[in-house]
């Protein structure tokens, strides 16, 4: 489907964000963040509360202009490029809040997700597919307004994959998800990042362990370090962020 | 050199007519954040105030600038309590619900005084500049304009009230918390803008046709000035008035007043395309 | 909120049937109306029945626009006015009603995606757009309103300022402008545009536009971040709406021969915005039905001269919003659901709504 995974591997990153900071007024909330991603890869983030995770990929998406820095999507530049661009140059994102169509059922949520610019057949085919790779199959006609909270989780993160993007992020995916369902997530990531990028945040240490190769710490806006996940987890700085948190 | 200085005039009586028609609609959307189609009808209730009182013998002065206040500001709380306190948070209800009360109140005066239009006359004459004569009419509108800015500013600014007023605005919870009561707070800031809206009637009532559906010729202008001032009251106020003013009256200096709304109009609309928060969005963001 | 009917995305067998089965039924609904009321109701009948169609269409183009675009057009009079003065304009000078038809939905259509251009792009909020929206259409009032005098004309057509435009040809068969139609003819073809704009906008809100004009109105975001630009699909939407209430406005001037200003002024604004509120947001019966109502009513009051219709207007809008404010299709659909649901099965839960704004239909 992509032009890019038929260059070679190192030749170009997929993603990759450079110097990128964020004010508002006189608040910084992202400073100077570097961060290169390259094709297929899976990235966690972590860091506590108000570290400027989600701030990130509101840049990320175009829900926010940096206010300085660059931000590029396979060698295109993205910074401040209006969300529905982006999303079609393929980024998906499910947000921390779901973010899903409440009116709609279902099936709808999925099927908006998948039609864009394709022929009805596939994007049918899309939706099938999906709502079987989730297990929605049974609440697909039911409105979404009226599921559970974890429920919409699935349902937002059915609509992401439907679009097909190349890049996913991921911001709080196990967040009031049951033990059974956050098992179920740390599959469903495993089993996407065969083929696609992911980016996700997550508080959840236990999940984190089941699904990273690499973490990013990000603390007070700035990247406090960036390994593999065993080493980051066994980092004293580390520790101490998240102990601050606690404490606080 | 005369008809400049006639210009000039008429731009600062226009400033300040679009002052005064404005700030009553500025209270209560920038405080309570509701847009209230009602505004030009109370203008007329305030209008028609000040007619029937200076019919009924009452002082002329009183009957323009005390008595419209007083009578609109108290219909405002009538209204706030029965209808607009059930829909505060809900911004496409009261706009609905004021829409109605609009109509509801022009009905209302129909059937009362009848659909006629009615006037009073100017209390004062005119000067010269030059050789032109311009309504001294014009100076009570300037200063009744510059009186209620700057009251609505010390106000704000300055009182007790003023201070619990925007504390609420800020933080419902926390005033209440405080033991404000923000129920309270949001009646009088609706009565305020109410009684303001009233002088505005009362004031432009001897230059204005009074008929029960003259709040219609109001609205446009004040919904402009609104929309191109921002969040800011005062200050946003102030200034979308002085650009627009210098523009309607400009362009209806060269045309006639109609295409000077319509330029009006062109001219806010191309500002929101450049600000959508209005002049104060942007810019003097945290003043009044 | 009742259960929403799987309308969109690929429908269930079962939904889709269901909603194929009501449309069917409305459309046989309409065409009975057509073809029964000239056999049912005198020309003074059939006359009044061609003003409520009008009005009928000018609904749904609210209702389409702010039931289902989520978007606050308060000034949608605006475009029944251009639309009834594109028509009496453009049928004095060409004689032949045709083009006239046309342009009385190409004129507001034009405007439309000028105003809308710089609503939706300038990224103004929800509340703004009403009252600018609003301001439009009391200015197009003020600017109609002083074309008095015989410099303002097109054509061979004068303006007439707040006097309005007499004696506007009624539509003629195409190509055959000395015949125009009478009172039946131009019932046949209000009622009959009516149907038409009727099943259209279902098969819009059916189609993939249509569901990502509603997608939109639920969650905008949401939209953005699958690829969607909400600016596009509410211009668009924008200026469908404008169109269906130029033809509104078209019917209008065929109606009374007549028009004015007062096609502009609030109370028309007001009045379409009753007629949705009123049947229901986020239905295409419900304008439809709200309009015939309302408007049945005020000529029913109009005998009488202790309220003035103003003032009921204002009444029955505050009592609305109030009271009822999901209007009364949606109010009747749940009673009969909920007698039908009682023989059947127990109702379903009733969930927190997003917000009446966004309480999802599906178009009957």
């Amino acid at each position: 489907m992509s032009a890019g995974r038929a260059a070679p591997a190192g030749a170009r990153p997929l993603l990759e964000a450079r110097g990128v900071t964020m004010r508002f007024g006189g608040v910084t909330a992202v400073q100077s963040v570097d961060l290169v991603l390259g094709e297929v890869e899976l990235r966690c983030l972590i860091g506590p509360n108000g570290a400027g995770k989600s701030t990130f990929f509101k840049m990320l998406t175009g829900q926010l202009t940096p206010s300085e820095g660059r931000i590029a999507f396979r060698g295109t530049d993205i910074t401040g490029a209006e969300p529905h661009a982006i999303a079609r140059l393929g980024v998906g994102i499910k947000t921390q809040v779901p973010n899903v169509f409440n009116g709609l059922s279902v099936r709808e949520n999925v099927f908006v997700a998948a039609g864009r610019r394709k022929s009805l057949a596939r994007a049918r085919a899309i939706v099938g597919e999906t709502l079987a790779r989730l297990q929605l199959e049974a609440i697909a006609d039911r409105t979404v307004g009226q599921l559970a909270h974890g429920q919409r989780q699935w349902v937002e993160i059915a609509t992401v994959l439907a679009q097909e993007p190349e890049l996913i992020l991921l911001d709080e995916p196990a967040a009031g998800m049951t033990h059974d369902e956050v098992h179920r997530t740390a599959a469903l990531i495993r089993e996407i990042n065969r083929t696609h990028a992911l980016i996700v945040v997550e508080h959840d240490m236990p999940f984190i362990r089941m699904i990273a190769k690499t973490v990013t710490v990000f603390n007070q806006g700035r990247i406090l370090m960036e390994d593999e996940v065993g080493r980051v987890l066994a980092d004293q700085r580390v520790r101490d962020v998240y102990l601050g948190k606690q404490a606080a | 050199m005369d008809l400049a200085g006639l210009l000039a005039f008429n731009v600062i009586a226009g400033i300040a007519t679009l002052v005064l028609i404005t700030l009553g609609l500025g209270v209560i959307y920038g405080m309570m954040r509701i847009i209230n189609l009602a505004h030009g009808e109370l203008m007329m209730l305030g209008a028609y105030t000040a007619v029937t009182a200076s019919e009924a013998g009452a002082n002329i002065w009183v009957a323009m600038l005390v008595l419209p206040p007083l009578v609109v500001g108290l219909v405002g709380l009538v209204l706030e309590r029965t209808v607009i306190r059930f829909l505060y948070g809900r911004m496409m209800d009261t706009m609905l619900a004021t829409w109605g009360l609009s109509l509801g109140l022009i009905g209302l005066v129909t059937s009362l005084y009848g659909n006629v239009v009615r006037g009073v006359s100017t209390p004062v004459g005119s000067f010269e500049i030059g050789r032109y004569g311009a309504s001294l009419y014009s100076l009570v509108i300037i200063a009744a304009a510059l009186a209620a800015l700057a009251a609505a500013y010390l106000l704000l600014r300055l009182t007790r009230f003023g201070l619990i007023l925007r504390a609420t605005m800020q933080n419902p919870r926390m005033a209440a918390a405080l033991g404000v009561s923000p129920d309270r707070v949001y009646m009088a800031t609706f009565g305020l803008g109410a009684a303001l809206a009233g002088l505005a009637g009362g004031v432009l009532a001897p230059i204005s046709g009074i008929s029960p559906a003259m709040g219609a010729s109001y609205i446009a202008r004040a919904f402009i000035t609104v929309l191109g001032g921002g969040p800011a009251i005062v200050a946003g106020t102030g200034l979308a008035s002085t650009l627009f003013g210098v523009i309607n009256e400009l362009v209806s200096f060269k045309t006639t007043p109609v295409i000077g709304d319509v330029a009006l109009l062109v001219a806010a609309v191309l500002l929101i395309r450049v600000l959508p928060q209005g002049i104060t969005g942007r810019y003097l963001r945290r003043s009044l | 909120m009742r259960p929403f009917p799987p309308r969109a995305g690929p429908p269930g067998p079962a939904g889709g049937l269901r909603a194929a089965g009501g449309f069917l039924a409305m459309l046989a609904a309409g065409l009975a109306v057509l073809l029964g009321a000239p056999h049912l109701v005198d020309t003074f009948g059939l006359v009044q029945l061609t003003g409520f169609s009008a009005m009928a269409m000018f609904a749904l183009s609210q209702g389409f626009i702010w039931g289902y675009g989520g978007v606050m057009s308060f000034g949608q009079a605006a475009f029944l006015g251009l639309g009834g003065y594109a028509y009496a304009v453009a049928v004095l000078n060409l004689g032949d009603s045709t083009v006239p038809v046309l342009l009385a939905m190409a004129v507001p259509m034009l405007f439309a995606l000028l105003l809308g251009y710089f609503m939706f792009y300038g990224r103004i909020s929800d509340a703004y757009i009403g009252v600018i929206t609003l301001t439009v259409s009391v200015i197009l009032f003020q600017l109609v309103n002083a074309t008095s005098g015989r410099q303002y004309r097109i054509g061979d057509a004068e303006l007439g300022g707040f006097n309005g435009i007499p004696a506007i040809p009624a539509l003629n068969l195409p190509g055959d402008p000395g015949n125009p139609l009478d009172p039946e003819g131009i019932w046949y073809a209000a009622m009959g545009s009516l149907i038409l704009v009727y099943a259209a906008l279902r098969a819009i809100l059916a189609s993939r536009f249509g569901r990502v004009v509603v997608a939109i109105r639920e969650n905008e975001t949401r939209a953005q971040l699958i690829g969607y630009d909400p600016r596009l699909y509410k211009l668009l939407a924008f200026t469908i709406s404008a169109g269906i209430a130029g033809l509104a406005g078209c019917l209008f001037a065929n109606w009374g021969g007549f028009i004015s200003p007062t096609v502009f002024g609030l109370t028309m604004s007001a009045q379409v915005i009753i007629f949705v509120l009123v049947g229901g947001l986020g239905t295409l019966l419900g304008p439809i039905l709200g309009a015939v109502l309302i408007q049945w009513l005020i000529i029913q009051a109009g005998g009488q001269r202790v309220i003035d219709a103003n003032l009921g207007l204002g009444l029955v809008l505050v009592a609305f919003v109030l009271l009822v404010p999901q209007g009364l299709v949606p109010v009747m659909r749940a009673l009969l659901g909920r007698l039908a649901g009682a023989v059947r099965r127990p109702a379903p839960q009733e969930p927190a709504a997003p917000g009446r704004a966004l309480a999802g239909e599906a178009p009957r």
